[in-house]
């Protein structure tokens, strides 16, 4: 049961967080090293001095909506576990599986946290836990298919076993 | 059970007879678009394998005329890209270059009743001409160049039912103002056009709305089709295409009717355009610094004709600059013999050749700190245009070229009654 948990401390954002908060334009072309260093520049200047592997986001209604650009793997890159949200924008989330960034969609999420708690997330029944408040919410499932590719480290992986782009 | 326009789509190309919200699909892609940042040395991978070179389309367009070394390294792998796989459509700069949206709307890549996939946000412009169109990522591109598939989840569908017609002055931007300040967010709906009102939008505006869909963070945003629709395509691709109109039981989360002739000019507030949109009259006295009109949302032959109707007879206001980017050359050239540009020159704009450039904050009108801007574009996020200090507000083309004018914001109707 616990074999597939997983915790982390929370950083929690509102709603209609977007792409290019995450990943700003004038980054857009930029080294992923300097992509990492822009993450929430402007709405959170020195974030990324704080944030710390394992972390994860805890965010409000529609997050990521914006840009096909990929700021997912900018949050990865910053060492983020996983992203928790009342909402997640669809192209968001498809960003989040073709980095292999685990993203939930779990209504009420952003008001059951504070900064700073920690988050359990069990992938056999997708409940997420404030293990400081003990509350548990419902998340909504994965398809197993996006779950596999998340987990598997995104979707260039699967390419490149495929044979269908070469290995970097 | 009946089926909205995407889910039928969706069910021809997954080979099922039913597709349901909720649903996972993998369906065959009919055109695939890759952008110049597919090849930019750091965003590309190196693909081994297309699957059917001739449902791609490659549109050079977000840093065009290469505006640095690393942009010029990225379209030259790209031609060679190309070559070697013999992609036949390939819009470089020149004649032919222009922002992918538009140039899959001029040249109607995008045909009724079929499945298109573009690494940008933005792709859901297609919608216009009733095809199942969504932004992917770059690894989703990748996948649907090398396997000739995609997946999606499907979502619900909210209906708009359109009816009457916009008034003059008033536009499609408008319509979209409306749509995002009075009913917010569509996270992972579908959004569909239809209704008798439909015949009353020409394409350009239906183009519009439809490229908006992703502000709306809908996935899909799809138009019915009509004949307007259906003579706009013919003429312009000799391919076959189905049309495909959705059940008369097709079931909606939600059916909502839009009076077209009730809409008004509105302005979104810097930011967001989420709950965002206000009377032009309530930012009245907002002074700019910048005007921008151009994207895959405000770049067509329309908008460039309404802005100069605008403006003919005056002036850009001292201190402001006034940057128009019409979406393809080939609106471009189409808005010069119709002496549009002349009128937008004249005035004191700057006309620039077809690129994403100013929209995202890439090239040719970035803002600067402390700036205003008050755009006619995609999007006007923090930091989306440029500096992250500086405001964007966003409105329709007339409202940014009447606004160009006085040197703050205001209504274009003001404008030429000398308000």
């Amino acid at each position: 049961m616990t074999g597939n948990m997983l915790a982390g401390r929370t950083w929690t954002f509102g709603d209609n967080i977007n792409t290019d908060l995450m990943l700003p334009g004038p980054l857009l072309l930029a080294s992923e090293a300097d992509q990492r260093r822009a993450v929430f520049s402007a709405n959170r200047p020195g974030w990324v001095d704080q944030v710390q592997v394992g972390d994860m986001i805890v965010g409000g209604l529609n997050y990521g909506m914006g840009s096909s650009r990929p700021a997912a793997r900018s949050l990865r890159n910053c060492g983020i576990r996983a992203l928790i949200a009342d909402s997640i924008n669809g192209l968001f989330f498809r960003n989040a599986v073709n980095f292999g960034l685990l993203a939930l969609e779990c209504p009420g999420v952003r008001a059951a946290f504070t900064e700073g708690q920690t988050a359990e997330i069990t992938l056999e029944d997708f409940t997420v836990r404030n293990r400081e408040t003990g509350a548990v919410l419902k998340a909504l499932p994965v398809p197993q298919m996006l779950l596999d590719m998340t987990l598997g480290g995104g979707l260039y992986p699967h390419l490149e076993r495929e044979g269908l782009i070469a290995p970097r | 059970m009946g089926m909205t326009i995407v889910e039928k789509i969706f069910a021809r190309a997954s080979g099922q007879t039913q597709v349901r919200a909720g649903d996972l699909v993998v369906v065959e892609v009919d055109c695939a678009v890759m952008l110049d940042m597919s090849f930019h040395k750091h965003q590309r991978r190196e693909i081994l394998k297309l699957h059917d070179p001739d449902k791609v389309v490659i549109a050079f367009d977000h840093m065009v005329p290469a505006p640095d070394k690393d942009s010029a390294e990225g379209h030259a792998y790209g031609r060679g890209f190309a070559r070697r796989f013999g992609i036949k459509r390939l819009h470089d700069v020149g004649a032919e270059q222009g922002i992918s949206h538009a140039i899959v709307a001029d040249r109607a890549y995008a045909l009724p009743g079929t499945v298109l996939v573009c690494s940008d946000s933005h792709t859901c412009a297609s919608g216009a001409f009733n095809c199942a169109a969504r932004g992917i990522g770059n690894p989703d591109l990748i996948a649907a160049l090398t396997t000739g598939k995609t997946w999606y989840r499907v979502g619900e569908t909210i209906r708009y039912d359109l009816h009457g017609a916009l008034r003059p002055g008033v536009s499609a931007k408008d319509l979209f103002l409306h749509l995002a300040g009075t009913y917010g967010h569509h996270t992972n709906q579908n959004v569909e056009f239809g209704g008798v009102g439909l015949a009353s939008l020409p394409i350009d505006a239906r183009r519009t709305i439809a490229a908006m869909g992703a502000e709306l963070s809908a996935e899909f945003a799809t138009f019915e089709c009509d004949d307007l629709l259906v003579d706009y395509v013919e003429a312009r691709n000799p391919a076959p295409f189905t049309p495909v109109a959705p059940d008369p039981d097709a079931v909606y989360a939600e059916r909502r009717a839009i009076d077209l002739a009730a809409m008004t000019p509105l302005v979104a507030l810097p930011d967001a355009v989420i709950r965002n949109s206000v009377p032009v009259a309530e930012v009245a006295h907002e002074r700019i610094d910048q005007a921008f009109i151009g994207s895959c949302a405000n770049g067509t032959l329309s908008d460039l004709a309404e802005a100069a109707r605008v403006i003919k007879g005056h002036r850009v206001a001292p201190g402001v600059r006034l940057i128009v980017t019409p979406a393809t050359q080939a609106t471009y050239t189409a808005a010069l013999k119709a002496g549009y540009v002349e009128t937008l020159v004249e005035a004191g704009a700057v006309v620039t050749s077809a690129t994403c450039g100013a929209c995202f904050g890439g090239h040719m009108g970035v803002v600067g700190p402390g700036e205003t801007c008050i755009t006619a574009s995609t999007r006007n996020f923090k930091g989306r245009m440029g500096d992250p200090s500086a405001r964007i507000f966003m409105a329709s083309p007339a409202t940014v070229a009447a606004s160009a004018v006085a040197g703050h914001i205001v209504d274009a109707g003001e404008l030429a009654a000398g308000v």
